[in-house]
């Protein structure tokens, strides 16, 4: 049995990741690094005429936390508009994975949610859309 | 699984001279399998920092009273103790740095740059398997001096591929640099050979011994190397104290970076005349509680024998190696044979992450690296972004592996 950060829901995500994949026909794109680990993830959204995120994938490599708080990210984002997916905020994908985390695993952790402010335009560094 | 305890070391009594090692980490004996990244001290280390701040604080050379007759008697003692501990000729031939790093800057920065050793078209000889810190002050040589890198490979078994330094080594070549055990595979390179054919051409040859220096025996004439470098960290002693080796008239041949007191021997309005070397190189207060616990750290391991330490550590590397073959799904990189590596092994697991790898070993007490190791040339060349990376010293032994295997098998639980 799983102890300490390897609670079964970062597992499942980790082992069987939803929404894994890329989207050729997204509208809003980025990806990051952490140079620290070598984790990658890159998001493809695809919004909608109303504003709202009609398709999610991501697609990526790295430790069990960085990919399954993506895949744990784009089910956060499924059916979100703009505006909601703007105003997600990294404590409550931290609260979701439910796990505590060292500061070091933290940034495993925010790596897909700082590639979500990327596709979002909200960083100066967008490298997507 | 038994550790049978037949050793060169008595690690049992090592254990007690660590105050560290007398903790547990959630109920679990800590086991430290980091010491490639930093060693642990002994309180023979900390009583000697704490004995120069209780009884013997004054800042080092010209006081005129006791007190800091006595720091200087203390620190130049320690510079001594490490000159004769690598087989330097004399104690001015150390000089003190804060690390491994500034050492490598200093030969790089004072040597190479300053005193304008490398010049447009010369060429400069690494080897992949270098730490960062061997490889970046050489990009500096190569910007500032438009001088050319060169690189010897490493084969799959994490041995350089000596052949190719008839190719790299010409009459160009002003610098010839590589570790003398690599940080990440463990290999224990030929240095005395490269030093040959550097000299063959008239290069330097410039050595990183951080991984060596605290693990074996190492005779700077017997190496035949110019230069040399290593941190005190590592080896015992406390950070922020580092060593730079220079053979007298290489030394001689080195401009100082940083100006101020200490490393000068006149100085007027607008001209200054340097110290006689090492002095020239220890611009500013010295770090004096650093070098002088370095000097504990040197009786230390000298106390215990070098041989002595490199023959207990091939012995744990040797079952280390032995024992993480049987770990499904786990593969080893660097030299297959304890006699050709040091106390350090990398390893990676198919499903794992080195991450998560790290941090199940946490939760068992057991502390061990992941990640790029500062040597991400060396990942690129085998194609890795980051491996798990324990590695060994004078405190562990067999009982310390075994807790390692039983710990990745809680990785396997969890990942299968």
């Amino acid at each position: 049995m799983a102890t300490g950060l390897y609670q079964e829901q970062i597992l499942d995500h980790y082992k069987h990741p939803r929404n894994k994949g890329q989207l050729a026909d997204a509208t809003h794109h980025a990806g990051d690094s952490n140079p620290l680990c070598g984790d990658s993830v890159e998001l493809f959204l695809r919004v909608d005429g109303s504003d709202r995120i009609a398709d999610v994938r991501f697609d990526g490599q790295g430790c069990a936390i960085s990919q399954a708080s993506a895949s744990l990210l784009t089910t956060l984002l499924e059916g979100k508009t703009l505006a909601e997916a703007r105003s997600l905020g990294k404590e409550t994908l931290l609260k979701d994975l439910g796990v505590p985390l060292s500061a070091v695993r933290v940034q495993c952790a925010v790596l897909s949610w700082n590639v979500l402010r990327r596709a979002l335009g909200e960083t100066s560094s967008a490298t997507g859309s | 699984m038994v550790a049978a305890a037949k050793s060169a070391l008595d690690v049992d009594a090592i254990r007690k001279d660590f105050p560290i090692l007398q903790r547990t980490m959630r109920g679990k004996r800590l086991v430290y399998l980091d010491s490639t990244a930093t060693s642990q001290k002994p309180q023979s280390v900390l009583d000697a920092i704490d004995d120069y701040y209780a009884r013997y604080n004054a800042n080092v050379h010209r006081a005129i009273y006791e007190l800091g007759e006595e720091s200087t008697r203390e620190y130049e003692g320690a510079r001594e103790r490490i000159a004769a501990f690598i087989g330097a000729k004399s104690p001015n031939e150390i000089a003190f740095t804060k690390s491994t790093t500034e050492s490598l800057n200093t030969i790089a920065y004072g040597w190479a740059i300053k005193a304008g050793h490398v010049k447009e078209g010369d060429e400069i000889v690494g080897t992949v398997m270098e730490h960062h810190s061997n490889h970046v002050p050489w990009h500096f040589v190569r910007d500032l001096r438009g001088a050319a890198l060169k690189y010897v490979d490493v084969d799959d078994d994490g041995h350089l591929r000596m052949e190719q330094y008839d190719d790299l080594i010409t009459k160009r070549t002003k610098v010839v640099t590589l570790a003398h055990v690599s940080n990440v595979l463990g290999t224990i390179n030929d240095v005395k050979a490269v030093a040959r054919r550097a000299h063959e051409v008239g290069a330097i040859c410039v050595v990183d011994a951080a991984q060596s220096v605290p693990h074996l025996p190492v005779d700077v004439q017997d190496l035949g190397c110019d230069f040399l470098a290593f941190s005190g960290h590592k080896m015992l002693g406390p950070t922020g104290i580092g060593v730079l080796y220079g053979r007298a008239d290489v030394l001689e041949a080195t401009e100082p970076l940083l100006g101020g007191g200490e490393m000068i021997r006149e100085v007027h309005l607008g001209t200054a005349e340097w110290n006689d070397v090492p002095y020239k190189f220890e611009g500013g207060t010295p770090n004096i509680e650093g070098a002088i616990g370095l000097g504990a750290a040197v009786d230390y391991l000298s106390k215990l024998g070098m041989g002595a330490v490199r023959a207990h550590e091939r012995d744990v590397t040797e079952y280390a190696l032995r024992a993480l073959a049987r770990v499904p799904g786990l593969r080893i990189y660097g030299p297959k044979s304890a006699d050709e590596r040091g106390g350090v092994i990398s390893f990676t697991m198919e499903k794992a992450h080195p991450h998560d790898i790290a941090s199940i070993l946490d939760v068992e007490g057991v502390c061990v690296r992941s990640g790029h190791h500062c040597a991400q040339p060396l990942m690129d060349r085998y194609g890795l972004p980051a491996t798990t990376r324990a590695s060994f010293y004078v405190y562990n032994d067999r009982e310390d592996v075994d807790a390692l295997v039983a710990a990745l098998g809680k990785v396997h639980e969890v990942f299968g």
